[in-house]
């Protein structure tokens, strides 16, 4: 038997679940998870989670992104060895740097392609989204006009329930989780 | 109330006086005559220009040489004579399009309806106070110019017009429609005269708001700000053809307006951004925080590639196609320019690119200062190379009679805008946003 209970805190204003977050933290129990049908801004500083990184991927990838285009160009159009260094229209193909405006269109293109689609990738991995993934709304209201606030329960389930009812929920419920 | 540190303003009046005192060397020093230049010429190339001078003297020594040879020292006399004038015009410019840059940006800000930088805006017009008495200045110098006692704009030479003069330029002469010299400063004298008018009259408001009981002051305000904007961006346009591309009459760009207003428009929300800085750290925005400073970085940051954009599709679109007549531009540049040319987008675009990308970077003063530095240093040589391989052409340095003139402006300038924010309050009373902008928070 090892099955775990949680508490299910309802609400139906986000400024009401905030002050509840700040109580429920304060109060040291430990909230799992806070489900809302749209972004509260602040929550996530009131429930102390840590800034994204995704930003510096975004970065890193962008860095990959322009090096891929130098490196594709310079083998294509310059390269004297692998590539076709040919005199199309009078350009200079003797270097990368002397051509380089022409190019430049190309680097920054790949680079926000790069940038953009592979932070994007890296969200659905990081969220644990893809088309046929089963939805995880522990109550179908929370995608509408419900905030719901989940909360380990430690064999303290009657303190817990009488301290959401005091948080302004208008539903707390006691919930298995297997 | 800010009251001017007195240490401040000393510090001011010794950048003037430095200031004058190099440019007045620089007057001093320029060439007079023919044989000036040639001494000049023979110091600079010690031996192996000689040799070949010699060399060149002995075997072609027929008039047809030594004629060109004359023709050679009095371009190079023209264009150190220029030096001086040119190093204050670039200076002159640059501060005066500074405050410029910084009342567009409060009138976009009036119009806009921004909430979070009204508390910002006694400073802004504690910066655009400059622009009177640099715009004074400059109008003074275009004025000289005209006068012929300068050669900033070859197309003032006398007979450039004039058919079968030794100095006519069909070229130029085809343009004297819109390049003469009354119609020139006349459009100079509006332009002028109209940002002027919209800055006084909307200072004037701004404080008639603070005693008003109602927002007739501020309604006026707005739709004042909104006819300047058209005002400015038709003026902006014309003023970079007039008073920087002109000093290249045969070549035009299109964008050119635009690159220049990208210019000084980051150089003034820099500025606005580094006095905030050193006003706050005097205690003395006491509602100014992190969060009004992150929007002043990420428009630093934004414009900066903004100029980036054009001063590469200018390029770009001129190298790529390479037609004889636009493609000197560059080349001059790149052949005698080369660390300047480059080194400007270095400075005002890698540079601030790779600091202001970061978020939290954009709430430290002191990575602000350094970056804002660096994007003004670097707006500086953008203007200069705009306007010295025109002026002086390949004897160009950055020497002591340009930081003078830098100098000498920096001074001026710092007088002018700190004594205007003696003048009034630093946070407006009654505008309908200044509540939200206090609390403003990002």
């Amino acid at each position: 038997m090892s099955s775990t209970k949680v508490i299910h805190a309802l609400y139906n204003d986000d400024d009401i679940l905030m002050d509840a977050v700040k109580q429920t933290r304060k109060a040291h129990y430990h909230i799992e998870e806070v489900f809302t049908p749209f972004p509260v801004h602040g929550l996530d500083k009131a429930m102390g989670l840590a800034p994204t990184r995704l930003a510096i991927c975004a970065f890193i990838f962008g860095c990959i992104g322009i090096s891929f285009a130098t490196w594709m160009m310079w083998n294509i159009m310059i390269n004297p060895t692998g590539g076709w260094p040919q005199d199309i229209g009078g350009k200079p193909s003797f270097s990368y740097l002397q051509n380089m405006p022409a190019f430049v269109p190309v680097m920054f293109e790949m680079t926000v392609f790069h940038a953009a689609h592979l932070m994007v990738i890296t969200f659905y991995l990081r969220s644990r989204l893809w088309p046929f993934k089963e939805a995880e709304n522990p109550d179908v209201r929370t995608t509408d006009d419900h905030f719901l606030m989940e909360v380990s329960v430690n064999n303290n389930e009657d303190e817990l329930v009488s301290f959401f009812q005091k948080t302004g929920a208008v539903e707390v419920k006691v919930v298995e989780k297997h | 109330m800010y009251t001017f540190s007195s240490k401040l303003k000393t510090f001011s009046f010794i950048l003037m006086l430095l200031g004058v005192l190099g440019i007045g060397y620089g007057f001093f020093s320029a060439p007079k005559t023919i044989q000036d230049v040639e001494t000049i010429l023979a110091a600079d190339s010690h031996g192996h220009h000689d040799a070949k001078h010699d060399a060149h003297a002995t075997e072609k020594h027929d008039a047809k040489a030594e004629a060109e040879h004359q023709e050679h020292l009095e371009h190079v006399l023209h264009q150190l004579q220029n030096k001086p004038w040119a190093a204050v015009y670039v200076a002159g410019l640059f501060f005066m399009l500074i405050s410029l840059g910084a009342l567009a940006f409060y009138a976009i800000q009036q119009v806009a309806q921004a909430g979070w930088s009204p508390v910002l805006f006694r400073v802004m017009q504690g910066i655009t106070a400059y622009l009177l008495p640099g715009s004074i200045i400059v109008f003074i110098i275009l004025l000289l110019s005209g006068f012929h006692v300068n050669h900033l704009f070859v197309w003032m030479k006398d007979g450039v017009t004039e058919v079968g003069h030794e100095n006519y330029d069909k070229l130029i002469a085809g343009k004297s429609g819109y390049l003469n010299f009354p119609f020139w400063i006349i459009r100079a004298a509006i332009f002028i005269a109209g940002w002027n008018l919209y800055r006084y009259l909307s200072r004037k408001n701004c404080l008639a708001q603070d005693e008003a009981n109602d927002n007739t002051f501020y309604k006026k305000n707005f739709k004042m700000s909104a006819a300047f904007l058209v005002f400015f961006i038709v003026s902006e346009s014309i003023m970079s053809w007039d008073w920087i591309m002109s000093v290249d009459p045969h070549w035009f760009s299109t964008l050119f307006g635009w690159y220049v207003f990208a210019s000084f428009f980051v150089s003034g929300i820099t500025v606005i951004s580094m006095v905030t800085l050193y006003l706050k750290s005097k205690g003395y925005l006491e509602h100014v925080n992190t969060s009004h400073i992150h929007d002043l970085s990420k428009f630093m940051f934004g414009i900066s590639i903004f100029w980036t954009y054009l001063w590469f599709s200018q390029f770009m679109l001129i190298w790529y196609s390479n037609i004889p007549e636009e493609v000197t531009y560059f080349i001059t540049r790149i052949e005698d320019y080369n660390i300047t040319f480059f080194g400007a987008v270095a400075m005002n675009f890698i540079f601030p690119f790779l600091v202001l990308i970061n978020t939290d970077f954009k709430r430290i003063t002191w990575i602000i200062v350094m970056a804002g530095t660096v994007i003004l240093a670097g707006h500086y040589i953008d203007f200069f190379n705009m306007i010295m391989p025109a002026t002086v052409g390949d004897q160009w340095f950055i020497g002591v009679t340009e930081i003078a003139a830098i100098l000498f402006f920096l001074g001026l300038f710092i007088l002018v805008v700190f004594t205007a924010l003696t003048k009034a309050p630093l946070v407006p009373k009654r505008n309908p946003l200044i509540e939200e902008s206090k609390h403003f928070h990002y």
